[in-house]
């Protein structure tokens, strides 16, 4: 029997639809989250479902937003909390940085801060610049916080249950260009482990670790080099912090070869922090210098021609492994 | 409620409790044993007080940084706070958090804030959370009257209200955000008046008077434990001292102020002597009594400084506890 398909947005609103109806301290709250289903469609259903108690409906106020899910999540529940874009997660950033990272440790180990921040991220649909950018780095730069960035249907549903059931306030950054694209994804409960990376393509000539967006152009720009007898390994963290960084040191080891891809700025972007401890930890192994595809230091453009000139494509990544052939 | 002699004679003995600490604890910072700085709230003791006195056992507290007061007149152990505020492996956080971050969860104290504003979205959160679980709570939430001036006050403030939280929302203006006067800094200085844009019930009562700010925050308490939402009453007083200890100690520290109106203050507006006077005049109150209280604070503050000073240094690998919260708690 084939596998069912179904999109990442419905995978995004069966993991939260799974997780309100297993654990009643579970609930959704957002702008435009209720009635109309989510500005990207992705919370579809669950105010017809659950009713306004559960799936809270807020105004343009991002910092009520995460301020009030912190409270609740002290006070025993579990929040999810949606900001509809990572670029507007800035009007937050005291809430998140300063309370809800660090409530725990201010809090003499005592409080749970179980709840999750969602917010789509990423650029590729001419939105501009205030609408495209890509801040996973911000947020894995906070101790306090983990970071998950799912590229697949299958990911996103079994890490946002996981995300949901911790005990710790996790950023779950959605890709927007991915909202549309389908994939195998088991109608049944399952969970995938935060800090686990997936290997989606195996090869033995160079690693890509890549997450996001790019991991689709990651994966054509693999089958392009495999027609040209270049092996490549494509290798997704999906989660950030905590980073599955022993997979990836296990990969540079049998390719000896290391292509970092992201879709954020190229300046102290993750990649730069995954090339580091790659240097560090596995040295030896290298046999070129480590290569990073990433947006150069510009802001995002609503020009289709310019977006895409900014933003990193398959070619792009296919130069690059060559370049460290 | 009617407060009776002896509901009178512990608020008083709660106020004096609360000068002997920030009276000591500044002594102590001027010895060197409060690390980085604190902020005391002498002259504000009537609102932390009055506000306190009308919260049941099992009732949140939200505070700012400003808030040895409020977790003192909450019920929080003085040793474990002077030891926090001593930075010791004993404190709340052991160490970790300070003078600005002060909570004890078993008493529902949920923790003080560094952010100026930011505590009341926290607040609001709280009695979300209190609301859907059917718990039977109230948040009481300070902030002052700077923190009226965040963002945070309005967007905490319209939800709270648009969701019927039991959020009680007490703002202690006690005049100066920093060095900057309230009538610089707020448009229109009657912040209580701004809970109209809230369709809130907004009350300014005199903060110096701690049974009119009890009497404000019992009724604001009783009508969000009826489910029928947050209130927001702004207390009038004055911070007698600067705005931190550090700050006192710096040369020039006071030149915001105009000549003599801290004098005034305490010569007219001084809550304790307010209180002391009025107790005196019911004949609730004697000289003698109101020394014996004192000699009594002082001394558990006493108690509680050697506690700290004879408590342990966190170990260093302290420093990386609770960062992440372990799984299945």
């Amino acid at each position: 029997m084939a596998q069912r398909q179904i999109s990442y947005r419905e995978a995004i609103a069966e993991a939260i639809r799974e997780e309100m109806a297993r654990d009643e301290k579970v609930f959704l709250m957002g702008e435009d989250v209720g009635v109309l289903g989510g500005a990207f469609g992705a919370t579809k259903g669950l105010f017809q479902e659950f009713g306004e108690d559960r799936v809270r409906e807020t105004p343009i106020s991002e910092t009520a937003i995460i301020g009030f899910a912190l409270g609740a999540a002290m006070a025993g529940m579990r929040p999810i909390a949606e900001i509809m874009r990572v670029d507007w997660m800035t009007i937050c950033m005291d809430e998140i940085v300063n309370q809800v990272a660090k409530m725990h440790y201010l809090s003499g180990g005592r409080p749970r801060v179980a709840m999750v921040i969602r917010a789509a991220t990423e650029g590729g649909i001419g939105l501009g610049a205030q609408h495209s950018q890509s801040f996973e780095s911000w947020f894995v730069h906070v101790p306090g916080l983990k970071v998950v960035m799912p590229s697949t249907p299958y990911d996103a549903k079994g890490l946002l249950k996981a995300a949901i059931r911790d005990s710790n306030p996790v950023i779950f950054l959605e890709p927007g260009v991915l909202y549309g694209t389908s994939g195998p994804v088991p109608a049944e409960d399952y969970l995938i482990p935060l800090g686990k990376a997936d290997i989606k393509r195996e090869g033995k000539d160079t690693t890509i670790v890549v997450w996001g967006t790019l991991v689709l152009k990651a994966l054509n720009a693999a089958q392009t080099l495999a027609n040209e007898g270049i092996e490549v390994e494509v290798v997704d963290p999906r989660s950030l912090r905590p980073l599955d960084i022993e997979t990836i040191i296990e990969s540079v080891k049998k390719t000896g070869r290391l292509v970092v891809a992201h879709e954020a700025m190229r300046t102290c972007g993750v990649g730069a922090e995954i090339a580091a401890l790659v240097q560090e930890r596995a040295f030896d192994y290298l046999d070129a210098p480590i290569q990073r595809v990433a947006a150069p230091d510009v802001i995002i453009p609503v020009n289709r021609n310019l977006e895409r000139t900014v933003l990193p494509q398959e070619e792009h990544i296919v130069e690059a492994v060559k370049s460290v052939r | 409620m009617r407060l009776s002699k002896e509901d009178l004679l512990g608020m008083y003995r709660r106020m004096v409790r609360i000068r002997q600490f920030e009276e000591g604890i500044t002594y102590h910072s001027l010895q060197g044993h409060v690390p980085g700085t604190g902020h005391v709230s002498i002259g504000e003791e009537a609102v932390a007080v009055g506000a306190c006195s009308a919260l049941e056992e099992r009732d949140y507290l939200i505070s700012t940084h400003r808030a040895h007061g409020h977790v003192l007149a909450r019920g929080a152990s003085m040793p474990v706070i002077v030891a926090e505020v001593f930075a010791k492996a004993t404190g709340c956080t052991g160490g970790k958090g300070g003078s600005m971050h002060l909570s004890d969860f078993d008493r529902y104290i949920l923790g003080t804030n560094g952010i100026v504003g930011g505590g009341i979205n926290i607040a609001g959160g709280v009695g979300l959370a209190i609301k859907m679980q059917k718990t039977n709570q109230v948040c009481l939430c300070f902030f002052g009257d700077g923190a009226a001036n965040r963002g945070t006050f309005h967007e905490g403030l319209n939800l709270a209200s648009l969701w019927k939280v039991p959020t009680v929302y007490v703002c202690t203006n006690n005049q100066y955000a920093l060095s900057m006067p309230q009538g610089k800094g707020c448009a229109n200085i009657d912040i209580s008046a701004r809970a109209v844009a809230y369709d809130l019930p907004g009350q300014r009562v005199d903060g110096t008077d701690v049974v009119a700010v009890y009497e404000a925050v019992k009724s604001a308490v009783d009508r969000a434990r009826r489910g029928e939402g947050p209130s927001l009453i702004e207390a009038v007083a004055y911070r007698l001292r600067g705005h931190s200890m550090r700050m006192d100690t710096m040369p020039g520290s006071s030149a915001y102020r105009p000549k003599g109106e801290v004098e005034d203050w305490w010569q007219n507006k001084d809550p304790l002597k307010i209180f002391k006077q009025k107790l005196k005049g019911l004949d609730y109150l004697t000289d003698k009594m109101a020394d014996k209280i004192e000699a009594e604070c002082k001394q558990e503050f006493d108690e509680a400084v050697k506690f700290a000073l004879t408590s342990p240094e966190p170990s260093p690998e302290s420093a990386f506890d609770w960062i992440y919260a372990e799984e299945g708690r």
